[in-house]
């Protein structure tokens, strides 16, 4: 029987303790005797790592190789914390429960900005200097990777390496380097240095960055000639035959998506400009409609999952949605398996098909204008009319909907005070219409429209990468005046409105474009006491404002600043395919209100038609 | 066809919830393609339903739960392939068809409980703890005070221990259960050891569930049979040419 790193006594008097024990149907066992041992971390509580298919993907795609054992770790929640710091516990991985101190990789998965102290926790619990220049050749590597490896600078100093890009291409090179440097008794140095020369893995320690006096960036070059100046992003160019994990890891306990999830496709051809994602994944690669079929039916025995999902950033886009979405339906649904569909584009297809999948009555249906006006929506690209919108919230009220949710951000460039008012006046108009459209004694009450609003972060390798931030006085007031507004609205009593958090939003902004000298507010941060800064009850604001001055930087340089055309970014030496150039070309372009044509109207030459493939090369074959 | 399912608990699995050892059979019987009933309705879910829950922290081999079946399976089959699919730490033991009527589900029947307990290690009380178990056993009344929702209460638990012994440090209980009258094992540890003088470590416990009974007795006469065995094994036609 396996035996656990926590007693039961520990186990018994923390939360979830099913959090800890590993064991899951699907976890891999292997021999403690395999060449390289990697620990795969989420660095958040484990009801949220267990929900993110990237892990999956790369678990099962390690534990493919015989010589390797991939293992799990997630954030030990604050009460567990607590207990192996008093007892002095090393943090151990799930299935082996073994210290991770132990293992020869560290593998961090970067999925959002707000979790950077949560790697300091992985660190400090598991007994590895905190500063990658400290570790010793007892130490395990670690690597780090996903979208914020897109700009790694601000935690640049707590890791050896990072992988840029998608993970199904260049760590089997990396992995048999490794195996190769550990036979031959080389040193973590020689690693790292022979680790330099794979593309897309980038070795902070191997570069240097100077600053200019206004704190600018002057230079970022290698230490030696022979490391790259340059960083190539990873893609998988075919993603129809990329492994994908047709038995998951199915978690006892509930955990955030508790379900199948079938990948469709990579990346999007719509070119919205304030998102990251639609710029970093692109060529926008579509998965054949036969490999899902596969994936769907052995996953779901795989599993026993009760419920199937899509996932894409946009799958109205996927060419062959109505196949996938019909087959699901048809071959799933007479044995009580949910289908679900999220990111859909409200049309008559989709409403057809929501309505078989959900209780129409309960149900919402999500809009993302992003923003009220149509100027704004031109700012930044996002192709849906005001027509649109209000065409298919009239489709949804006649199929029985009335519930209807409006997603939008502030505090995007360019915006006024006008362009948020008509954040209201939209909602308005669409009860509005519920109200013509609908005769009274077919209406189930009154419709439900709710409205939120997220602040608006700039993300790197976006065409809004240049463009500055607000104070959190300035956010506030922008979420007042949506409120206002809407209080003014005939319809007001139908429209519901929330917004968000703004001072997180300002950390985020500067975790997201910063450089290596934020890495010391984190750190400072974090041994305040600073932890799970994503959760709502654990976030402090005043104690990141002390940490930013303790370390003597000042916050709005990385916020309220619009940076110049010729500024040099922390993440320029990395390469997405998406030039530079194409950015700026973007950003002017917003500045005119005008529309740039999605991949499949028009190419615009983006940069990414040199992978090779995807949308770039639809109909040149 | 009804059927009842009997099965261990053990190992790491002891720190799983009630809740999600539902959940964990409700994906079992999936990947064991095993043909549940579902219920009607808007959200149909699987029909089943547990004995009586297991605390987190219990190890037991004596858990039950009933399911509805849509398509029969010979029990043979049902448990090689629940088995098959199923993780270190669940282990079922027996499927057997049970009767239709009203009544007879497991969590109606349930009236009884076999528990052995130990202490963990080095948490066993000092000097002997053991040998005054038999004279408490042996009393007429044991009032304890039990803590409810509208403040205390005294309680005669007696009358709902059934029997209770040491041997070699475990102690057998076999305690009333069920909606009725529920009285668990440590809450009688509790009692005993408060009646020496002696209040046991946090977690001091290790409990092991052994057995879940139905009373088939009649006129206050208690005649206690496991629940498993008021049905019977399933045997296909097919199986026995």
């Amino acid at each position: 029987m396996r035996k656990l790193a926590l007693n039961d006594e520990i186990l018994l008097s923390i939360e979830k303790p099913a959090r800890y024990i590993g064991g899951e149907v699907n976890a891999i066992m292997k021999s403690r005797d395999v060449a390289i041992r990697f620990a795969m971390c989420f660095p958040d509580v484990y009801e949220i790592g267990m929900s993110h298919l990237g892990i999956q993907i790369l678990y099962d795609m390690f534990n493919r190789r015989d010589d390797v054992w991939c293992e799990r770790i997630y954030s030990p929640w604050v009460d567990l914390d607590k207990v192996l710091r008093e007892k002095h516990i090393p943090l151990f991985a799930l299935e082996s429960q073994d210290p991770i101190k132990d293992f020869d990789f560290l593998g961090i998965t970067l999925q959002y900005e707000m979790c950077y102290t949560n790697i300091l926790q992985i660190l400090d619990l598991s007994g590895i200097p905190l500063d990658a220049s400290e570790r010793g050749e007892d130490c395990p590597i670690v690597i780090g990777g996903g979208p914020c490896a897109y700009n790694p600078e601000p935690i640049a100093e707590f890791f050896d390496l990072f992988y840029i890009g998608e993970g199904e291409t260049v760590y089997d090179p990396l992995l048999d380097l490794y195996k190769e440097c550990k036979q031959s008794g080389a040193s973590r140095q020689e690693f790292l240095r022979r680790a330099a020369h794979i593309p897309g893995i980038y070795v902070p320690s191997l570069y240097t960055v100077t600053y200019k006096e206004d704190g600018t960036i002057a230079s970022f070059t290698p230490i030696e000639e022979e490391i790259p100046e340059t960083v190539e992003k990873q893609v998988q160019m075919d993603v129809t035959n990329a492994p994908y994990p047709e038995a998951p890891v199915v978690p006892y306990i509930k955990v955030t998506q508790d379900r199948v999830v079938l990948e469709i496709q990579r990346g999007c051809i719509r070119g919205c400009r304030f998102c990251q994602a639609g710029m970093l994944y692109r060529p926008t690669r579509e998965k054949s409609l036969e490999i899902l079929k596969q994936h769907a039916y052995r996953m779901l025995k795989n599993t026993g999952h009760e419920e199937i999902s899509l996932s894409s950033l946009s799958s109205s886009d996927y060419s062959e949605l109505a196949g996938i979405v019909n087959f699901l339906i048809d071959e799933f649904q007479d044995q009580n398996i949910n289908v679900c569909l999220p990111s859909l584009r409200i049309d008559a297809f989709s409403l057809d098909v929501m309505s078989k999948v959900q209780d129409v009555k309960k149900s919402s249906l999500t809009f993302a204008p992003e923003a009220g006006s149509q100027r704004m929506r031109n700012v930044i690209n996002k192709g849906l009319t005001e027509e649109i919108i209000l065409d298919g919230a009239n489709q949804a009220f006649h199929g029985g909907w009335n519930k209807v949710k409006l997603y939008f951000m502030l505090g995007l460039p360019l915006e006024e005070e006008e362009d948020r008012k008509a954040i209201a006046h939209l909602a308005e108009k669409i009860a509005e219409n519920y109200y013509d459209e609908i005769p009274k004694e077919q209406r189930v009450g009154k419709c439900q429209i709710t409205v939120s609003t997220s602040f608006f972060v700039p993300k790197p390798f976006t065409p809004f990468q240049w463009a500055r931030m607000y104070t959190p006085g300035d956010y506030l007031g922008f979420a007042k005046t949506v409120n206002h507004e809407i209080k003014d609205m005939k319809n007001q009593k139908s429209i519901r409105y929330n917004w968000h958090q703004a001072d997180e939003t300002l950390l985020e902004g500067i975790f997201a474009r910063g450089d290596r000298k934020v890495a010391k507010a984190i750190r400072i941060a974090y041994e305040n006491g600073a932890l799970f800064d994503a959760w709502t009850e654990y976030w402090n604001y005043d104690r990141w404002v002390q940490a930013f001055a303790d370390a003597g930087l000042d916050m709005d340089f990385y916020t309220l600043r619009e940076r110049d055309e010729d500024e040099i970014f922390p993440w320029d030496f990395i390469r997405i395919g998406v030039t530079k150039k194409f950015l700026w070309k973007e950003w002017e372009r917003a500045h005119a209100r005008e529309v740039t044509p999605n991949c499949r109207q028009k190419c615009s030459g983006c940069g990414a038609a040199k992978y090779g493939g995807g949308v770039c090369m639809e109909g040149r074959e | 066809m009804r059927v009842r399912v009997k099965f261990s608990k053990y190992g790491v699995m002891k720190f799983i919830g009630h809740l999600d050892v539902m959940r964990y059979f409700q994906k079992a019987m999936r990947r064991a393609e095993i043909d549940i009933a579902y219920s009607e309705g808007m959200s149909p879910h699987m029909i089943m339903s547990f004995a009586q829950p297991l605390g987190v922290g219990l190890t037991s081999d004596g858990e039950y739960m009933d399911v509805e079946v849509r398509t029969p399976i010979a029990s043979k089959e049902a448990i090689r392939r629940l088995n098959a699919v199923g993780v270190e730490g669940i282990t079922v033991t027996e499927w057997r068809q049970i009767p239709e009527e009203k009544g007879s589900k497991a969590m109606t029947l349930v009236a009884a409980a076999d528990y052995e307990l130990r202490f963990r290690k080095g948490l066993a009380p000092k000097g002997d703890w053991q040998s005054a178990i038999s004279h408490f056993y042996a009393q007429k009344s044991i009032p304890v005070i039990k803590k409810t929702k509208k403040g205390e209460k005294e309680l005669d638990i007696r009358p709902l221990i059934y029997d209770m012994h040491v041997n070699a440090g475990t102690v057998y209980f076999q305690l009333s259960a069920g909606s009725e009258a529920n009285i668990k094992p440590e809450l009688v540890m509790d009692a005993y050891l408060a009646s020496i003088g002696v209040t046991p470590e946090p977690f001091a416990y290790e409990i092991h569930r052994k057995e879940l009974y139905a009373d088939l007795g009649k006129n206050g006469k208690r005649k206690l049979v496991p629940l498993g065995e008021l049905g019977q094994d399933v045997v296909l036609e097919t199986e026995q040419e």
